[in-house]
C-alpha cells in the first residue's frame, strides 16, 4: 500500500505528509510531525485530549483520519502562543488560576476554550461547562478551568 | 486499508458496487473511528462522501429542508433559520456528543449507526423526516422509521448510500421537541428519549401529532396510539395522562447497565409529557 502524500496548513505554515490511509491526524501531527503538544488520552473520542481546529472547527483529532486534512488548515497548540513572552490570554489565566496539575488535558481545554471564545465573547458559566463538557479532566474538577476561562473572556472583552 | 474520496455520487456507487471486502463509508467518522480503533471493524476499503457536493448542501426549498448526509451537528445547531422551524431535531443533535464530535459527527451518520438510543432518530421520525437514499437504479425515499430495521441495521442496500434527510414542509401552529433522560446532562446515552411533533388550532385544539419513542426497543418506535390520544382533543391533564400511559405500553425495552424494564417504562412517562409540554410552549 502506497503512502498518501497530503498537503495541509498547520498554524499558518504550509506543511506536507505522507501517511497510510488508515493513520489518524493525531498519529501524524505527534509522531511524524513532532507536535507533541496535542496529547493522545482515550483515542475514542471521549476526553478531548488530541482537540484541535480543523478548517475552523473544533475536532477530536484521534477521530480524523490524517488523509481527510488534504487541503484543509488545522490549528494546534503549538500555534496559539506568539513564543513563550507572548502567552494567549487564556493560557496566562490559566496558569494564573492553577487551572492545570499533570497538564495533560490542558492542551484540548485551551483549544476548545478558544473555540468557544472565538463565538462568544461573553459565556455564562453554564455555557462555557457545557461547551467544555467533551474534554476531561481528572486533577482539577473543572473548577479551576472554568473561572480561568470566564477571567479570560473577561479579560478580552476589555 | 484504501482511501477514496470520490467527487459524485455516481462515482460512490460504482466503488462501493465494484469493492469487495470490507467496505464502509466515512462522513464526520466518529463511529467508523471509534470502531476502527478497538478493531471492531477493519474495513479493507473506506469511502470519504464529503468531496460529494451533495451531500454537505444544506438548503431550503419550497419551504422544505434538505440537509445532506454529511453535514455536520454543529452546521444544523448553528443554522440561523432551521431551528425555527425543527427545533425539536435541533434538541436531538444538540446531545449528539461534545463539541468536538458534533464539528464532525453528521445526522446522516447518527441514522446509518442506527443505534437504538440514537438521539436525532425519535426527533426526526416524530418531524416526519425521510431519507432519501440513492443507488445504481436512482434514488428513493423512505420515512426514517421505515430505513431503520434494528440495532445497528437499515433498509440501505449494500450498492445504496443515504444522500440526505428531507424534512416535510412545516405546518402552521405546529411545533416539536426531544428530551432524553440521562444520569449525566452531558456526554451521555439515552436511557429513554421522546420526539413530540404536534399541530394545535386557533382555538387550542390538537390537529396533528406525532410521537416517537428511543431507547425502549430495538429501533425508534412511533406510537400512533399516544399520539391518537392527543388528536382532536384539548390538552387537559386527562388526555396527557391517556397520552402517557399510552406511550407506557408501547415501550418494550431491555434491562441494561443503563437502565432497568421496570425504571426506563417509569420515566418515559415522565420524559413524554415534559416533551409535550415543551412542544406546545413552542407553538408561537
Amino acid at each position: 500500500m502506497t503512502r498518501q502524500h497530503i498537503e495541509t496548513k498547520i498554524n499558518g505554515d504550509d506543511c506536507d505528509f505522507l501517511c497510510e490511509s488508515s493513520e489518524t491526524l493525531l498519529s501524524v501531527i505527534r509522531n511524524q510531525l513532532q507536535l507533541t503538544g496535542t496529547k493522545e488520552g482515550c483515542s475514542t473520542g471521549d476526553c478531548g485530549a488530541c482537540s484541535v481546529m480543523l478548517d475552523g472547527r473544533l475536532v477530536c483529532s484521534c477521530l480524523t483520519l490524517a488523509v481527510e486534512a488534504e487541503g484543509k488548515t488545522i490549528d494546534t497548540i503549538e500555534g496559539m502562543s506568539n513564543g513563550e513572552e507572548n502567552l494567549h490570554i487564556l493560557q496566562k489565566k490559566f496558569l494564573e488560576h492553577a487551572a492545570l496539575q499533570c497538564g495533560i488535558c490542558t492542551p484540548g481545554f485551551l483549544i476548545a476554550a478558544r473555540a468557544l471564545l472565538e463565538k462568544n465573547s461573553d459565556p455564562s458559566e453554564t455555557e462555557v461547562r457545557y461547551w467544555l463538557a467533551g474534554n476531561l479532566c481528572r486533577c482539577t474538577g473543572y473548577h479551576k478551568i472554568v473561572e480561568a476561562v470566564l477571567d479570560a473572556a473577561k479579560e478580552m472583552r476589555g | 486499508m484504501q482511501y477514496q474520496a470520490p467527487k459524485s455520487i455516481d462515482d460512490a456507487i460504482s466503488l462501493i458496487t465494484s469493492a469487495s471486502g470490507n467496505v464502509r463509508l466515512l462522513a464526520g467518522g466518529t463511529d467508523l473511528l471509534v470502531q476502527m480503533q478497538t478493531q471492531a471493524t477493519e474495513p479493507d476499503l473506506v469511502v470519504d462522501i464529503k468531496k460529494i457536493e451533495e451531500m454537505k448542501e444544506f438548503k431550503k426549498e419550497d419551504g422544505v429542508y434538505i440537509i445532506g448526509a454529511a453535514v455536520t451537528g454543529m452546521e444544523i445547531i448553528e443554522h440561523e433559520d432551521f431551528g425555527k422551524d425543527w427545533p425539536g431535531i435541533v434538541d436531538g443533535v444538540k446531545l449528539i456528543g461534545s463539541i468536538q464530535i458534533k464539528g464532525r459527527a453528521s445526522m446522516g451518520g447518527n441514522l446509518c449507526n442506527a443505534s437504538p438510543a440514537a438521539d436525532s432518530i425519535p426527533a426526526m421520525i416524530a418531524s416526519g423526516a425521510s431519507a432519501i437514499i440513492a443507488g445504481p437504479n436512482g434514488r428513493r425515499e423512505v420515512l426514517v422509521e421505515d430505513f431503520i430495521k434494528g440495532p445497528g441495521k437499515t433498509s440501505l442496500k449494500s450498492n445504496e448510500i443515504l444522500l440526505s434527510i428531507k424534512l416535510p414542509l412545516k405546518k402552521p401552529n405546529s411545533s416539536g421537541s426531544y428530551l432524553r433522560f440521562t444520569p449525566r446532562t452531558e456526554m451521555d446515552i439515552a436511557v429513554v428519549g421522546v420526539g413530540v411533533n404536534i399541530t394545535m388550532s386557533n382555538s387550542g385544539i390538537c390537529e396533528d401529532a406525532k410521537i416517537s419513542i428511543g431507547a425502549v426497543a430495538e429501533k425508534a418506535l412511533v406510537v400512533e396510539d399516544a399520539a391518537a390520544a392527543l388528536i382532536g382533543n384539548k390538552i387537559t391533564e386527562e388526555v396527557i395522562e391517556n397520552y402517557i400511559s399510552r406511550v407506557r405500553a408501547s415501550s418494550r425495552p431491555i434491562n441494561d447497565k443503563r437502565g432497568t424494564v421496570d425504571f426506563r417504562i417509569q420515566v418515559i412517562g415522565v420524559i413524554a409529557k415534559r416533551a409535550l409540554n415543551m412542544a406546545l410552549e413552542r407553538i408561537i
